[in-house]
């Protein structure tokens, strides 16, 4: 052994592990010198509303929340929250399956029981955990994950997590699906993930066939509803009711952090043995669960959601509404039709899409600037989600910023 | 198929993907000496995938870092 301490070795020896960084690090140094806004580091100063809040000083409405339906600010939510905090306290300090259920967790997976319809319900302390619990628990050595490429981070790592063989195919491409399926070796468990609504382009995937094709393939079937919840479908379940084939999908994977208003992750599922998941996930078992007011907030929101017709019709309106004025101005847009609450607007570059980005704050608009590698094919997008208290005047003043602010980037 | 016959398809197969036609030996590092983004990867073993009936897994591809070893790797799934 030599006796040379860390700190007595030659410069030359050490690995700065952080030198993989180096291309991002330098591509944001470059971005910020033109002297934009860096826009992955706002602060809401003060949240006025669902649709407002206060960023730099100035009112800004905000349209790049995944608060599609407003429950935020929900008089119902917010009292169940605070009832919960003074009853049970500010968190559980302990996993589900030691001294983190309450009553509460309990309630919530009830409500969630009832919202999809089917027999199991299990909540996890985000949506990414619900995506990394599930699919690298029952995927298992030897199995076949077969998956949309656009999937969404949260499902890739569950993917790298477990020991599955994973084997992507072109975003919606039935046949592309078809063909990988068809090549597992005999034998083999197969998984299918699919997402209800893309988040990225906002598109929807075509279920009703792409199920159809796993069954008859012999896959269980995994849909990620994150982005359809509340709004899509007869009782707002997503885009597999919406497609009449919800009674087909093996696992819905859902989340609190978007329609329903606050934190968490779930999974529901009618599989007779679904409970064991409860001993076997471990980002289920090994992380504390939600606190009390969370799942407070959640469970009345989602009953709410329930009954929420009026909501859901008018958030449609909005989708239609803006889809309709962008495309009318010469913006490129993710969707020929609006699919759902997400427009996703796309830009020429990087450094417009942050230009434009800046500019839209500087009218007071907030959305979302979205960059790869979580955008398919390299794009720049800017991002916008509707919500359904956005009130009509809201969206034609939002309309107005982007037609300001488009033309002088030069973007329309 | 044997080895040679497999190098000879997949030599044919590559060609529209190598659009800066870059010579291409058993050495070549896909990511090293092509530069392929992960799209062009992805439509890349799509179009080998098709050709041979087979699946190369995510996790077969990352062991995969040459050309050689691509012809090796398929060589093999064809079984």
């Amino acid at each position: 052994m030599n006796d040379m301490t860390p700190t007595d070795m030659p410069a030359e020896t050490k690995t700065d592990l952080f030198s993989r960084f180096d291309p991002l690090i330098k591509q944001r140094q470059d971005l910020l010198d033109t002297g934009v806004t860096d826009p992955f580091s706002l602060v809401m100063e003060k949240v006025l509303s669902p649709t407002t809040a206060i960023c730099s000083g100035r009112e800004t409405i905000l349209l790049g929340t995944y608060n599609y339906m407003g429950m935020t600010f929900d008089p119902d939510v917010i009292a169940a929250g605070k009832q919960a905090l003074d009853d049970f306290g500010a968190g559980t300090t302990g996993s589900r399956v030691l001294n983190g259920t309450y009553a509460g967790h309990r309630a919530v997976e009830d409500a969630l029981k009832e919202f999809y319809g089917m027999d199991h319900a299990m909540v996890f302390s985000t949506g990414y955990q619900a995506n990394l619990g599930i699919i690298s628990t029952i995927a298992g050595k030897g199995d076949y994950i077969v998956l949309d490429i656009d999937s969404h981070a949260s499902i890739w790592d569950g993917c790298k997590m477990g020991d599955a063989e994973v084997v992507p195919f072109k975003h919606n491409d039935i046949e592309a699906m078809e063909k990988r399926l068809k090549r597992i070796p005999e034998g083999a468990g197969k998984l299918v993930i699919l997402e209800g609504v893309y988040s990225m382009l906002g598109d929807i995937a075509p279920l009703k066939e792409m199920i159809r094709v796993a069954k008859e393939n012999g896959a269980m079937v995994l849909v990620d509803e994150a982005h359809s919840m509340g709004f899509i479908g007869p009782n707002g379940r997503g885009v597999a009711e919406d497609q009449g084939v919800l009674d087909q999908v093996d696992f819905v994977i859902g989340t609190f952090s978007k329609s329903v208003g606050t934190v968490g992750g779930f999974c529901v599922s009618n599989h007779p043995k679904f409970e064991i998941m409860r001993l076997v996930c471990r980002p289920y078992v090994f992380t504390a669960s939600l606190p009390p007011s969370v799942v407070a907030t959640a469970a009345t929101s989602i009953r709410k959601l329930m009954h929420a017709g009026n909501k859901r019709a008018h958030l449609w309106e909005n989708s239609r509404t803006l889809h309709k004025a962008l495309t009318g101005l010469g913006f490129k847009l993710g969707t020929a039709e609006p699919q759902s609450a997400i427009i996703a607007v796309i830009m020429p570059d990087l450094e417009r899409g942050a230009m434009m980005w800046e500019a839209l704050l500087r009218e007071g608009l907030y959305v979302n600037l979205a960059r790869p590698p979580a955008t398919p094919a390299g794009m720049t997008l800017l991002r916008c989600s509707l919500c359904a208290e956005h009130t009509a005047e809201q969206v034609e003043i939002i309309t107005g910023m982007f037609e300001r602010a488009g033309k002088a980037i030069g973007i329309i | 198929m044997d080895r040679a016959a497999t190098a000879a398809r997949i030599a044919e197969v590559i060609t529209p993907f190598n659009k800066n036609a870059i010579g291409i030996s058993e050495a070549t590092s896909f990511s090293g000496d092509l530069e392929w983004d992960s799209l062009t990867v992805m439509d890349f073993v799509a179009a080998i995938e098709d050709e041979f009936d087979i699946i190369i897994s995510m996790n077969q591809q990352a062991e995969i870092e040459t050309y050689g070893q691509l012809i090796d790797a398929v060589t093999t799934l064809q079984g």
